[in-house]
């Protein structure tokens, strides 16, 4: 592949990757770093299933080119678990059934880790907002919410 | 699909990004900020520019102050920055609630306040309150800096009096007046998704009347703006139902709707009139003592 040579950082580790301006982060990370754990589905920014965390903020890998993202600190889903020990929200997904065919499912773990590592104040209703972000097509959304809230407890909302 | 191809150039400082602009701008160069529109348009073949200059890395930009008058925005400073309040009191109370309403969480992480202005989508939340409470979009060139006022910033749908060659650096967003308070109404179909209608409206009361009067429509028609007979007849008058009502009714016959496939312009009309009103309800809420957004 022509372009030019840069590094990512991924998940603790750099990647020399030699692409052409136009690739997408996504692409970067499945087809250079080999961590095909972040699906592309839409590559318009309207379903988050790209969705990554760079330098603390979760972003549509889909549009953010490759080269925009040198120096940065990028996360995906291979860097939740550690060796065998899964993210306490991966483990909360799968208690939960917050996954039908799963496609999804790389997207929302990076959207909810990412906003509540940013915004650990976040209310539930917020929670609910950002949740609806990403697009499931199984329509999971209440089991994906209760696996965010037993991941991550709310207090209880105030009353009006 | 992917976006076509394109030479990615990132300039350190804000000269160093006039400069590229001036060389490659006749030739459809673009700026690259957020990238959430323009991206996406990218992808889908709607934009093809043969350069994009990348502002993300000059050191800077992503400055919020408040300063004097007005509240001064840099190019960099991402819709996300304005999740809690930016500045103590009600007018960050005011942004943080309009920033919640701009599209997705991951897309408010990059999106920017500036480049929503230099897109200037006639559903953008920040160029309706741009438009609505007063702002200077300041301009930077090879040639020098210019400030242009929003009044004559907007020429239609995604269409600014920026040059190609100029950079807008800062916005100069004004600070609502003392004593005001502050509604917001958005309607889309979708969570997140593009507004079809919404309205910002502020006013403050003066022994009972309502004065300094501001009330502005977005994603009604081309272009966001301010509705005079709207505001013309609400100033002076007590503020309740019946007055927001009467009032709100006037821009039925004020606005020109824009129109598509989904939504004919009746429908814009109607909603105009709503989003006004629950605006006005939710400014009549934030009265200064009443939990809320009053300045």
């Amino acid at each position: 592949m022509s372009g030019q040579t840069f590094q990512l950082h991924v998940n603790g580790t750099s990647y020399a990757v030699t692409a052409p301006d136009r690739k997408t982060l996504g692409d970067a990370l499945r087809e250079d770093c080999g961590l095909t754990g972040t699906h592309l589905g839409c590559e318009q920014g309207v379903c988050g299933t790209c969705t990554v965390i760079v330098d603390g903020r979760p972003v549509r890998s889909c549009l953010m080119f490759a080269r925009q993202a040198e120096g940065a600190q990028i996360r995906t889903v291979e860097g939740l678990a550690q060796g065998e020990r899964l993210h306490p929200l991966q483990q909360a997904f799968i208690d939960a059934h917050a996954l039908q065919c799963g496609f999804c499912t790389p997207g929302f773990l990076m959207l909810i880790v990412g906003a509540l590592e940013q915004d650990p104040d976040m209310t539930e209703d917020e929670l609910a907002e950002v949740l609806s972000s990403n697009l499931c097509r199984c329509t999971g959304y209440a089991a994906i919410a209760k696996a965010a809230l037993a991941a991550y407890p709310r207090p209880a909302t105030p009353a009006e | 699909m992917k976006a076509p191809p394109f030479t990615l150039h990132r300039p350190a400082t804000v000269d160093e990004a006039a400069g590229l602009l001036a060389a490659l701008a006749d030739e459809g160069a673009l700026v690259l900020a957020g990238g959430q529109s323009l991206v996406p348009m990218m992808a889908l073949r709607l934009a093809y520019p043969p350069d994009l200059i990348d502002i993300n890395g000059i050191a800077g930009l992503d400055r919020i102050e408040l300063s004097g008058d007005h509240l001064a925005i840099g190019a960099l400073a991402r819709h996300h920055d304005f999740r809690r309040s930016v500045v103590p009191g009600p007018f960050g109370a005011l942004l943080a609630r309009i920033s919640h309403e701009i599209a997705h969480y991951p897309i408010r992480t990059r999106g920017t306040f500036c480049g929503s202005l230099a897109h200037a989508d006639p559903a953008s939340e920040w160029c309706l309150t741009a438009a609505t409470l007063g702002a200077e979009m300041v301009l930077r060139s090879q040639a020098g800096e210019r400030a242009v006022p929003v009044a004559d910033w907007f020429e239609g749908a995604m269409a600014t009096v920026r040059e190609p060659e100029e950079l807008l650096v800062e916005v100069r967003l004004s600070r609502p007046a003392e004593g005001s308070a502050w509604g917001f109404y958005e309607f889309n179909r979708r969570a997140g998704d593009f507004a079809i209608g919404a309205a910002l409206a502020g006013y403050r009361l003066e022994g009972g009347a309502m004065r300094d009067v501001h009330v502005g429509i977005g994603a009604i028609e081309e272009v966001p703006r301010r509705l005079g007979e709207v505001e013309a007849a609400l100033e002076g008058q007590p503020p309740g139902p019946e007055a927001f009502r009467t009032a709100a009714r006037i821009a039925a016959g004020a606005v020109e709707p824009l129109e598509d496939f989904a939504t004919p312009a009746d429908y814009r009309r109607d909603l105009a009139v709503t989003a006004i009103e629950r605006a006005l309800a939710e400014a009549a809420l934030a009265q200064p003592g009443q939990r809320g957004m009053a300045a």
